[in-house]
């Protein structure tokens, strides 16, 4: 066996086992993608798929951090075991980070009932790290109940962790916007779970008042009929449905309405035992190996032999002699054989 | 993957009023390209080696004013130790006397940034002594 395999056996091994150094090193070779991570991640895959994936994501300063610190009090309070995966966004510029997550949590340092984790975004938009399903795929190998991913600061449309979690809890802070923000479509759209933080800031109440009548109203047959969208009219079953959240306050800082949030999240798992949630692991599935599948395409065209060709392929669309739907299709041509069309 | 940043933690152990000289510290760090993990003010020993530990940290640095760092920073290295983190490079930066450095580097500090020391600095000091990569 290569010495990348055996010591990734050891790693996952051990990692399984409980030691803790052990997982926190094979979390590094996730995120640096190494040889060692990938023939750890096989080994662990068919052992995982038992924890409750839970994303927690919002606006800059809505207090996800501080929600997750609550959530992590409540759960150990239950006796159960919980990682937190934590995205902090990188430089652009010079591809340092600040991960401050951290700061919030850290009254659980002898408890090894509790893991947190803090991953740069590296470059990676979406709201996580290209790694942070792989990192989450290794804390539910290690025997974790429940693994928190908290994403970076999101805007209207970083909707990634949606497909990564089996649960999305979106993070609303009181005043931010009107009933037409929460009629937008984007992430709101993703949330099984809505949460007003900050419940004891004015408005709070408002808030969440607002967001119920928007997001948790039925659109009437009539209404969807004419909507358009489907001019057929019959594909209406089958076209996705956007999900209707439920609407909850808390106030993180005192954890207020965090033990209904978890109640919240474990009818959320039960149902998606029930099968109410296959349509998300298999968009989950797809996510991962797609992307495994457009790295790897990428590296059988940048490779040693294929580089050159696929330079000059570029080179042409550079130069406007090729449009980039013939391009594409010369470099797929090139891939099972049949060498670039005409 | 050829991008690799060098991770550190800035911790400040004990009961400092501020940190803003970390804040500064962990800040300029980052714009040096490091992956920085910031854990706050008032951080135990032990605190800070679960921290080292989860984050798989290459670099802990420490940041002390409060003139506890003969009983606070050797508690760090030895907690360290005992985890297996021996090859993690151990700074301190604050306000420590010339005359404590020896001991503290008996204790496994591998260097004392004092004030007036450049980000720039502090920069080439850990990557010139950081722990190789893994693969």
């Amino acid at each position: 066996m290569n010495p990348a395999g055996s010591r990734a056996e050891d790693l996952a091994d051990a990692a399984v086992a409980g030691d803790r150094r052990a997982l926190a090193r094979l979390l590094t070779a996730v995120e640096n993608r190494t040889p060692t991570a990938e023939a750890a991640l096989r080994r662990l895959y068919p052992a995982t798929g038992r924890a409750h994936l839970v994303g927690i994501t919002g606006a800059p300063g809505a207090g996800k951090s501080t929600l997750v610190a609550a959530l992590i009090a409540e759960v150990r309070a239950a006796g159960r075991a919980v990682a937190v995966v934590a995205v902090d966004p990188s430089s652009p510029i010079t591809g340092g980070a600040l991960l401050g997550d951290r700061v919030r949590m850290q009254a659980y340092a002898s408890d090894d009932g509790v893991f947190i984790r803090s991953m740069a975004s590296r470059g990676h938009a979406g709201g996580l790290a290209a790694t942070s399903t792989s990192a989450a795929t290794v804390l539910d190998a290690a025997g974790f109940d429940l693994v928190l991913l908290e994403t970076v600061g999101t805007g209207q449309s970083e909707v990634e962790v949606a497909a990564a979690a089996d649960t999305t809890v979106v993070l609303e802070a009181p005043e931010m916007g009107d009933e037409v923000q929460a009629i937008k479509a984007g992430l709101l759209e993703v949330a099984d779970i809505v949460v007003v933080n900050k419940g004891d800031r004015p408005g709070a109440q408002r808030t969440a008042a607002q967001l119920r009548a928007m997001l948790t109203s039925t659109v009437s047959p009539r209404v969807a009929a004419a909507g358009g969208a489907s001019p057929a009219g019959d594909d209406r079953a089958a076209r996705p449905r956007p999900k209707r959240p439920e609407v909850l306050i808390t106030t993180a800082s005192t954890g207020e309405g965090v033990p209904a949030l978890l109640a919240a999240l474990d009818r959320h798992r039960s149902a998606g035992r029930e099968g109410l949630a296959d349509g998300a692991r298999l968009a989950r599935a797809e996510a991962q190996v797609w992307a495994i599948v457009s790295e790897r395409l990428r590296d059988r065209f940048h490779g040693t032999t294929a580089a050159p060709a696929t330079e000059e392929t570029l080179r042409a669309v550079v130069e406007h002699r090729l449009d980039p739907y013939t391009a594409a299709d010369q470099l797929l041509a090139s891939l099972t054989g049949g060498g670039p069309a005409n | 993957m050829s991008e690799r940043p060098i991770k550190i933690l800035i911790a400040k152990p004990g009961l400092d009023g501020h940190d803003r000289g970390a804040k500064v510290l962990a800040r300029g760090l980052r714009d040096e390209g490091f992956e920085v993990v910031y854990t706050g003010l008032r951080q135990t020993p032990e605190m800070i080696a679960t921290a080292a530990l989860q984050e798989d940290v290459d670099v802990v640095g420490l940041s002390i004013l409060s003139g506890a760092h003969m009983t606070l920073l050797p508690k760090v290295t030895r907690l360290l130790r005992e985890r297996g983190l021996d090859d993690v490079l151990v700074t301190a930066g604050g306000i420590i006397p010339d005359d404590d450095i020896p001991a503290l580097e008996e204790a496994g500090v591998a260097a004392v940034f004092g004030p007036g020391t450049t980000i720039a600095e502090v920069a080439a000091y850990i990557r010139s002594h950081v722990r190789p990569p893994e693969g």
